[in-house]
């Protein structure tokens, strides 16, 4: 279902944006011809393989790799030692890369091998004598900001901390975010609703594990083939893991089977590179799915507290949040994105809002699809759920009663433009789901959520064919059909068949930069970018008509895909008419353009879960589910109804099953998919989608980034609906069958 | 010298051989050896379906085989699923209902349908949705597969092509 803010005036007779062509890379991926990360194999390619620590937080001693260098097959092995000091901007990504003197986790590499079997290079890591000192760890937030506690990174100072940090510690930085007075609202409030929630780290859960193909030539280059949401930026950190030149690495991009954050950054691709060059042949490395558990993404653990105040006319009067978020090894959780985050869709004027990011003996957390915003969101959503209840008013109305709109103040600091929240929390209000009567043990529950969106940088060429068919080349690898959304755009533009467009997504040697598919930003940016390449082209296309003609070029326009006399004094001449004759008119037909996106349209979903809680063994069946998101124009709607129904089952997921487990000894215990339990098809019902269209003004199309936001909702819709069906508040997540049971045996 | 095991079998209607090595996968053998990396490797522990093929008629996860155990067996991989340049219904509607965003799933859940209306020609949701479960799909919440699937389902019955 779409929902338009005004027909009339919004939907201005597109003909090819709005419709739902065939992918144009469907065909290779229903076929099995696609090459994801894995399937590439070279003459002469060799299997690597990684040597990663078993303990959490180790002193590297010694490590020997003579032996396994002295095995047959063994064509060359690498170490911390191959790699310049990890130093500069990157230097986290760097020693996460491979450990130089310290592991900070189980699963952190320490060295790896290449060898002509994949067996062989196992055996090889099975040589590797690695001695270490093992350290004391630290593995929640509450460990690591005890007092003694190990400290992870000698320097650290915590950023942001007042007064000012003297002695290291495990908390990287403080953020703040602060508006009005805090008492004053709470002394205004009817009801206070106070609560303290955790969640648990949780995987973006791909099911293409990273792979990667280096083939490095003595002149040192290499060309490195691997799957990732972003080539440039594998190009740009791995040249400075390697302290090379970007411009010695070429990468080329394979298709990507997932990726929801995770695959914005480097694990594999340096270490091919350095094995390859070592050993003169090409090498390939392909996670198991134990180390993209163990050693890659995954989003924060938490623990946060939330208390909010409001009249009993359900107007918010004060709300103080705080949130500790761990980082894995490294700093960089998303706590600042969550602070900013969870109190924008309310109009508040006093409140805090408290960030600490805080390392742990765990991976390093990568970006998870809105990260941050699902975690803080739960905590916050949680309490508005209660006071709503507690004040006797519905869930949906009590948001309408604090709406932010355009030209209010976000918490976070500038004032929204156009943005289509208000119309999400009606099309839930108005959806018949939302009529629907409850049976027994059934529970409802409203949340909603916002995130950004991003613009940042791209890159597009458009090149005309000879017979007139286009192709259209971005840099921006396509996740879920943005090669399909890149057409349909170029086929409103320059007015023809969206079959005669061809988007390729081409390597960073032959299209511009682009900044990763990530932060909602590629229909946006990447599409921004085909369109002024479109319309340069449609310059360039008057102009050669009007020599043809003997005209000035404002005597030509650009209609239906042909150029015009305004006066309409001679026949057309179509995209082909004028392709053909090129070589009169100046040559081949090719533009391109690069851009800085602005005018990023922020995204705002609202959800309704109906479930079912069995009160004899706890186990929670989603019985419906509705979203209403708004997508400011969805150029390609099945795969905008894509995104919100993949968020919201990810979301499902990280609130009822998905968590890290991990032992005493910072060993996780759950890494395969059987143990960590990702929604399948039975556990989810239809998700039901409302695609809301309130056009950003920041973009030609009125596109507002989709994929992100629909995944802040869910946690705390499922929790809210526990709640609605059990009259349990639980705030920690996953709500499993074992802690619902819990709940509901305390009475 | 490690000893390598000839094994001969029908792939997707061809008479194939290979050498493997006692401990592989078919998987491995399937995409190293034969050169068919249709089947993906989404865990190796017969936990997602990625490397979903039919084997002798039955859906198989094909990580979960040792390649000798191949020798004389009838396979069917995704590569095999179209007629020519014609695609299986199930690829059709697959296409035609968005039911793939990254499309790293997509192979398995095709054979996995495929097995499902090969044995059920008119399955309702709840069939569907249980006879996928082994097929893990982490971008599509599963909406527009299940409803492709039932589409296929429809069409061919329609089209007479499995027997009731
Ligand atoms: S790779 Fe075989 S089931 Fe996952
Ligand atoms: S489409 Fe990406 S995993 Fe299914």
């Amino acid at each position: 279902m779409t929902i338009a803010e005004d027909p009339a005036t919004t939907n201005p007779g597109y003909k090819w944006v709005g419709t739902r062509p065939i992918r144009p890379d469907g065909f290779e991926k229903v076929t099995g011809r696609a090459k994801f990360g894995a399937d590439l194999y070279l003459p002469g390619m060799l299997h690597g393989a990684v040597l990663r620590s078993p303990h959490a937080h180790a002193k590297i001693l010694s490590i020997d790799t003579s032996e396994a260098e002295a095995m047959a097959g063994v064509k060359s092995v690498i170490t911390g030692d191959d790699f310049p000091p990890a130093m500069g901007k990157e230097k986290d990504m760097a020693s996460n890369t491979i450990a130089r003197d310290k592991v900070l986790y189980e699963g952190h590499v320490v060295a790896a091998v290449a060898a002509t079997s994949r067996a062989q290079a196992r055996a090889a890591l099975d040589a590797i004598k690695v001695t270490y000192e093992v350290l004391p760890h630290v593995l929640t937030v509450d460990q690591a900001m005890a007092a003694g506690a190990p400290v992870l990174h000698d320097g650290m100072l915590t950023k942001g901390s007042e007064p000012a940090a003297t002695e290291p510690s495990n908390v990287a930085s403080r953020v703040i975010y602060q508006g009005g007075d805090l008492d004053k609202g709470f002394a205004e409030a009817d009801v206070v609703v106070e609560h303290e929630f955790t969640t648990k780290p949780v995987h973006q859960g791909y099911i293409e594990p990273h792979a990667a193909v280096a083939d490095t030539t003595p002149d040192g280059r290499s060309t490195v083939w691997c799957s990732s949401q972003g080539h440039f930026a594998m190009r740009t950190y791995s040249a400075q893991v390697l302290g090379w030149d970007s411009g010695r690495i070429r990468v080329i991009p394979a298709e990507i089977g997932g990726g929801f954050g995770g695959k914005t950054v480097i694990y594999l691709e340096p270490l091919a590179i350095k094995l390859s060059q070592k050993a003169g042949r090409p090498v390939k490395i392909v996670m198991s799915r134990d180390e993209v558990f163990r050693a890659t993404g995954p989003t924060s653990g938490s623990r946060m507290t939330a208390k909010i105040g409001a009249t009993k006319d359900g107007k918010i009067t004060a709300a103080d949040v705080h949130l500790w978020f761990e980082a894995g090894a490294y700093a960089g959780s998303p706590v600042g994105a969550a602070a900013m985050c969870c109190l924008a869709p309310y109009k508040v004027e006093n409140f805090t809002i408290e960030g600490f990011d805080v390392v742990v003996n765990k991976p390093r957390v990568a970006a998870y699809r809105a990260p941050g915003a699902p975690i803080s969101g739960f905590a916050v959503e949680s309490v508005m759920d209660e006071i709503a209840k507690s004040i006797g008013m519905d869930p949906i109305e009590f948001r309408l009663a604090n709406v932010v709109e355009e030209g209010d103040t976000a918490t976070y600091g500038p004032k929204f433009p156009r943005i289509g929240y208000k119309e999400t929390l009606e099309a839930i209000k108005n959806h018949p789901n939302y009529q629907e009567p409850l049976g027994p043990n059934q529970g409802r529950g409203i949340a909603v959520g916002f995130w950004f969106n991003a613009g940042m940088n791209s890159s597009a060429t458009v090149n005309v064919n000879e017979d007139g068919t286009v192709n259209v080349l971005t840099g921006s690898p396509d996740i879920g059909g943005s090669r399909a959304s890149m057409a349909l755009m170029a086929a409103e533009e320059l007015g023809v068949d969206v079959a005669r467009i061809s988007p390729n997504v081409a390597d960073t040697a032959t299209v511009g930069f682009n900044d990763v598919t990530g932060g909602s930003r590629t229909t946006l940016a990447t599409g921004g970018a085909v369109v002024n390449a479109c319309r340069m082209i449609i310059e360039d296309l008057r102009g050669r008509a009007a020599k043809q003609w003997d005209v000035a070029a404002d005597q030509v326009e650009w209609v239906d895909g042909q150029a015009q006399m305004v006066d309409g004094s001679q026949p057309p001449l179509s995209l082909a008419d004028i392709a053909k004759g090129w070589a009169r008119t100046g040559g081949p037909i090719a533009a391109s353009a690069s851009l800085n996106a602005r005018g990023v349209g922020a995204g705002f979903s609202t959800q309704m879960c109906d479930l079912e809680v069995d009160p004899e063994t706890g186990v929670v069946t989603i019985v419906r589910y509705t979203t209403a998101q708004d997508a400011g124009r969805a150029i390609h709607p099945s795969y905008v109804e894509g995104q919100f129904q993949g968020g919201v089952a990810q979301g499902i997921g990280w609130a009822l099953n998905e968590e890290y487990v991990h032992n005493a000894d910072g060993v996780m215990e759950n890494a395969g998919f059987l143990d960590y339990r990702m929604p399948v098809a039975s556990d989810l019902p239809m998700i039901d989608t409302v695609i809301v269209e309130v056009p950003n003004p920041g973009h030609p199309y009125g596109v507002r980034g989709v994929g992100e936001v629909g995944i802040v909702p869910p946690l705390a819709a499922v929790a809210n609906a526990v709640d609605s069906a059990t009259g349990k508040r639980i705030c920690h997540l996953p709500l499993s069958p074992i802690r619902i049971l819990d709940a509901l045996l305390e009475g | 010298m490690s000893t390598k095991t000839h094994v001969t079998c029908i792939i997707n209607g061809d008479e194939t051989d290979f050498l493997t090595e006692d401990g592989e996968s078919l998987l491995n053998a399937l995409r190293d050896e034969v050169g068919l990396t249709g089947a993906k490797e989404g865990c190796g522990t017969g936990d997602c379906g990625a490397c979903s093929i039919i084997m002798n008629g039955d859906l198989t996860a094909s990580c979960l085989v040792f390649a000798p155990e191949a020798q004389c067996s009838t396979i069917v991989t995704v590569e095999g699923l179209a007629d020519g340049d014609h695609l299986h219904p199930l690829q059709q509607c697959f296409l035609e209902g968005a039911a793939l965003q990254c499309g790293v799933c997509t192979p398995g859940f095709l054979v996995a349908s495929k097995v499902l209306l090969d044995r059920n020609p008119n399955p309702d949701d709840t069939e569907i949705r249980y006879a996928l479960a082994g097929n893990l799909c982490r971008c599509t919440g599963y909406d527009k597969i299940v409803r492709a699937v039932k589409e296929a389902a429809v069409q061919l019955r329609e089209n007479g092509k499995v027997q009731a």
